[in-house]
């Protein structure tokens, strides 16, 4: 598995935001809300490390997933962002 | 929606290659000869300038579309190349495709399943949104995965390493064997449609073979149209020469070949048929000298048409000229509205706005017809028309002698393009354009004079001054338009920067002198002096005057005439610059009365100076702004400056290098104090000689030295300020500037009148110059205080002629430092906007870029217009406080903390007046316009 080799864990950075994998139908659910389609989220890699400290709770995550990032904001103290897993 | 004459709307334009036979197809003739035109001066048929192509001389017709100039758009031609040509243009994809696939059979070299791979994952990528930067990376990705294989997975065949020797030459590496564009396009040709759609090309509408020419398309005449000089001779233009150095190659290349020459010479011709038609598209490209043309300028082909700043791009579809526009130098004009422009007349005359004719107004647009283009008298200055657009679209020019009967003819449905009159909307630019303030709508104002004229306020978001700057303005033509512009673009509805949430126009300069004097320790005004602070104010009624007890005359106080100004219920609490920020704030019985308390629109205690009404600081004008709105914002601050130049004029203010006049013994007492740091300096050498020196930790001894050196010299410059400022009280006006905030610093004051102090460059002392000394006035090696860049004179007493020198150097810095920034970050600036400049703010309060991609969830993630915030902050905490609890909210807030005294506009610039302080002393905070005048 991915995470086998990966010696450290990013998301426990204070520097990267939360992570989280949603399910396909709070994925839809999200996109249904925010009326967007998914290609018109922002993208995250396959490759990235925050995505494959996820596989290795998750398991594989396949390209189409979507990714909730909860980052800490200057303007709005807790900000909710949502990104797609793209090839890569 | 459907706009007028608009009969046909793009709905897509896709950009690919063109095939031999569609080169063929669209062109209008084959060129054939290299010569234009024959003796009579008539364009060859079949030559570069046939007439087939388009025409460029007024009455001939085109002899393929039989169009006069200008209806005619152009044809294209085409040479037939005797051997095909690289383009050069397309090299990158062609190494790529032929590195990726077989040299035998064409195919991609990948197995059958990787390829399905590959096809899947770009569905996949089109389907969630990917684009086409995506998926070009992606399919190069698989040209790398095909490349370098040794042996063909379909036929079997060994593959030779291919080279690329720049700028359009391949070889095979094993045998050195060059490629010739012939068996290049032979390769291309053999490689299947499947495999190129897995690389990422549409076969449907390129096939790589046509990215090796047989055909060249020759651009019609209109693109490339010649110039007739006043000599009567003729001079061609760059593409034509080009294209005359093509075709004549061409014609040699094949006679030798059809005349069985040998090989060698034919390959020779071959390439230097490649090197024209190379040039032809880029004469830039590197690895070959520039074709040039007999004067030894380098020719202009198509790609240097297009590229850079003077390219097609950015000079002619980026930007354009317009009309409708004019550009003058500018002037100050007080007494202007901030919403104003003052228009000179010549310029008025000039501009036009179009009227609409209708039957309320036909009337008036006669009076304005009948009075033609230019009205004998200007006083009072009346529109005339210069242009008169009948119904049926014909332009017709008023001029004084048909005026009469123009105007006799104006009929309902006529538009008129009617002369400038106060109260229009134009839009009013200085360059560098680096923010939206930078162009602001404005009212016209119709004056004498030859100069563009506003308000002194609004020098700051333009960065103007006038000491010879020039400004333009751009008058609207349409009603959408003028609406947009006063409703988003109006001086006053940007009163409120953005940058900062606070104002950027604001009081400046004599306008915070005048607020000093008008307010600092209330001073009394009778009836005479007060009219004289008052009388530019003219809807302002005076209020109820107190009475003197001893003469009985009635006298106003400053305070009760600043507070005229004021909207009614005006409460605000804060400290104005002037404070001395003691360690207990006595607030209303503040002795230097800068604690400033404002209720019910009355101004109770404290001065108004640069905190109060200023730019960026303006703590009222701020609280106007956002609570008030933009309309009486305005009206304060041009009540407000009016009322600030009254008092400034009333009571008189001038300064000059006298006001740095300190007593000898002040003056002595600089120079014992200053001597005594010399010194210092001296010992702290001595013991760095000797290496008593005592070493800071992670510094090396010498370091330990400038460190230790620098902090002496520092405090005898501040010493020396201190001194100074003693003697200069708050009675002299240069220190009244300075801590009121109008201009200059206490700083500036002591270098003047105290000492200069040290010199640096980079940060540290001088050091460079001659050998181990500065100027050869000193000793090698030493490091003594005059040695290395230590000013003890002030500006007043005059430096000597090594400080003298020491301090140009530090000034050089200065200006260096400013050189090389703008050009950095105007660069800098260009990608950021280029980056930014089609994102937009969505109705859902997403921002995306125009195919609708989310860039940003939420603007700014909190949804705030950073012009509405509070210095940044969405609420202002404090400010709701006061007005729940009213006073009891002071007690609360503690008005001392820095919070509330901070000012977040001035943060870049004090920061980088810091930087400068630190590094070159100061040098340009006197704020010289070094490159005024000379623009």
């Amino acid at each position: 598995m991915a995470a086998d080799n990966i010696s450290f864990n990013v998301l426990k950075h204070r520097l990267v935001p939360e992570h989280h994998l949603l399910s396909e139908e709070e994925a839809d659910e999200v996109l249904a809300r925010k009326g967007m389609t998914r290609d018109q989220l922002p993208k995250v890699r396959k490759s990235d490390p925050g995505i494959k400290i996820l596989e290795s709770i998750h398991g594989p995550i396949d390209e189409g997933r979507v990714i909730k990032v909860v980052r800490k904001s200057e303007t709005a103290q807790e900000f909710v962002g949502y990104r797609l897993v793209t090839r890569g | 929606m459907t706009i007028r004459g608009i009969t046909k709307r793009i709905g897509s334009i896709k950009f690919s290659c063109v095939s031999p036979e569609e080169i063929r197809k669209m062109s209008a003739t084959k060129i054939i000869t290299a010569d234009t035109y024959d003796d009579e001066g008539y364009p060859i048929d079949m030559g570069l300038m046939d007439p087939h192509m388009g025409v460029i001389e007024p009455g001939l017709r085109c002899k393929t579309c039989g169009c006069k100039v200008d209806e005619c758009p152009g044809h294209f031609g085409h040479i037939d190349l005797a051997m095909p040509v690289i383009h050069v243009g397309f090299i990158k994809d062609i190494k790529m495709l032929l590195e990726s696939t077989c040299c035998q059979c064409g195919r991609l070299m990948l197995s059958e399943d990787q390829i399905q791979a590959r096809r899947e994952s770009m569905d996949k990528m089109e389907e969630l949104g990917g684009g086409t930067i995506e998926v070009k990376n992606f399919s190069k990705e698989t040209a790398k995965d095909a490349s370098g294989k040794g042996i063909c997975p379909y036929c079997g065949c060994e593959q030779i390493k291919i080279k690329l020797d720049k700028p359009t030459t391949f070889r095979e590496v094993e045998d050195n064997h060059k490629l010739t564009p012939k068996e290049v396009r032979e390769r291309l040709e053999r490689i299947p449609d499947d495999d190129l759609v897995t690389l990422g090309i549409d076969p449907s509408t390129c096939r790589p073979e046509w990215m090796v020419l047989t055909a060249l398309a020759v651009p019609p005449v209109t693109v490339r149209p010649s110039i007739t000089l006043d000599s009567g001779d003729r001079s061609e233009d760059d593409l034509t020469h080009k294209l005359v150095d093509v075709l004549r190659i061409n014609q040699r290349l094949r006679e030798n070949r059809d005349a069985g020459a040998p090989q060698l010479i034919v390959e020779d011709l071959w390439e230097l048929l490649q090197y024209h038609v190379t040039t032809y598209f880029d004469n830039q490209t590197s690895g070959i000298p520039p074709a040039r043309h007999r004067s030894g300028r380098p020719l202009k082909t198509l790609t240097q048409r297009l590229k850079g700043k003077e390219g097609r791009f950015r000079s002619n579809l980026s930007g354009k000229r317009v009309n409708f526009s004019a550009r003058t130098v500018i002037s100050p004009d007080p007494l202007l509205s901030i919403n104003e422009v003052g228009v000179p007349i010549f310029a008025a005359r000039e501009l036009t706005v179009p009227v609409h004719v209708n039957e309320h107004n036909i009337a008036k647009i006669r009076e304005m017809v009948a009075r033609g283009p230019a009205p004998p008298n200007d006083n009072p200055y009346l529109p005339g028309v210069n242009y008169v657009i009948r119904s049926d679209g014909r332009r017709i020019r008023v001029t004084e002698r048909n005026c009469a009967d123009v105007s006799e003819g104006i009929d309902i449905d006529y538009t008129v393009e009617r002369q400038l009159v106060d109260g229009d909307v134009v839009l009013f630019n200085r360059q560098p354009s680096l923010h939206r303030m930078s162009m602001m709508a404005h009212r016209v104002r119709i004056m004498p004079g030859r100069t563009f004229r506003f308000n002194l306020c609004v020098c700051p978001p333009y960065n103007a001054d006038f000491d010879g700057d020039e400004m333009n303005l751009h008058v609207l033509q349409s009603d959408e338009a003028r609406a947009e512009a006063r409703i988003l673009m109006q001086v006053q509805e940007n009163i409120l920067s953005p940058r900062y949430g606070g104002p950027i126009i604001g009081a400046i300069h004599d306008h915070i002198t005048g607020a000093y004097f008008l307010t600092h320790n209330n001073p009394r005004f009778d009836r005479f002096e007060a009219a004289n602070v008052m009388f530019k104010l003219s809807d302002i009624e005076m209020p109820a005057p107190f009475i003197d007890e001893a003469t009985g005359e009635p006298y106003w106080t400053g305070k009760q005439l600043f507070s005229t100004v004021l909207p009614a219920d005006f409460r605000t609490t804060f400290k104005s610059n002037i404070c001395q920020n003691c360690s207990v704030c006595r607030k209303e019985e503040c002795e230097y009365d800068a604690y400033v308390k404002i209720r019910d629109g009355q101004l109770l205690c404290g001065t108004i100076d640069v905190k109060g009404i200023g730019n960026s600081k303006g703590k009222i004008l701020d609280r106007i702004a956002r609570d008030y709105g933009s309309d009486r914002a305005a009206q304060f601050i041009n009540q407000v400056t009016r009322i600030a130049l009254g008092a400034l004029m009333n009571h008189g203010f001038s300064t000059g290098i006298g006001d740095e006049d300190i007593p000898a013994e002040a003056a002595l007492q600089i120079s014992n104090h200053s001597q005594e740091c010399i010194d210092k300096v001296t010992d702290l050498v001595q013991s760095y000689q000797d290496g008593t020196l005592a070493q800071m930790p992670g510094r090396s001894l010498r370091e330990t030295l400038e460190v230790e050196v620098m902090q002496v010299l520092g405090k005898a410059r501040d010493e020396a300020g201190r001194i100074a400022g003693k003697h200069l009280g708050m009675t002299n006006p240069a220190v009244i500037m300075a801590k009121a905030g109008a201009r200059g610093s206490m700083l500036n004051l002591s270098q003047m009148a105290g000492c200069v102090g040290q010199q640096a460059v980079r940060g540290e002392r001088l050091s460079r110059g001659y050998w181990d000394r500065t100027l050869p006035h000193f000793e090698k090696g030493d490091l003594g205080a005059y040695a290395r860049g230590f000013c003890s004179n002030s500006y007043k007493s005059g430096l000597s002629p090594t400080e003298f020198f020491f301090h140009a150097m530090g000034g050089r810095e200065g200006l260096v430092d400013t050189a090389v920034r703008t050009s950095r970050s105007g660069y800098m600036q260009r990608r950021l906007v280029s980056a930014l400049e089609d994102l937009k703010l969505t109705s859902d309060g997403t921002v995306r870029n125009t195919i609708g991609t989310v860039v940003q969830f939420r603007y700014g993630e909190d949804g705030v217009d950073p012009a509405r915030t509070v210095r940044g902050k969405a609420i202002d905490l404090d400010d709701l406080f006061a007005e729940v609890l009213g006073d009891r909210a002071d007690e609360l807030l503690h008005i001392d903390t820095k919070d509330i005294g901070g000012d977040y506009g001035s943060l870049e610039k004090d920061e980088m007046e810091y930087i400068e302080e630190d590094e070159s002393e100061d040098y340009d905070d006197l704020d010289m316009d070094y490159d005024g005048g000379g623009e």
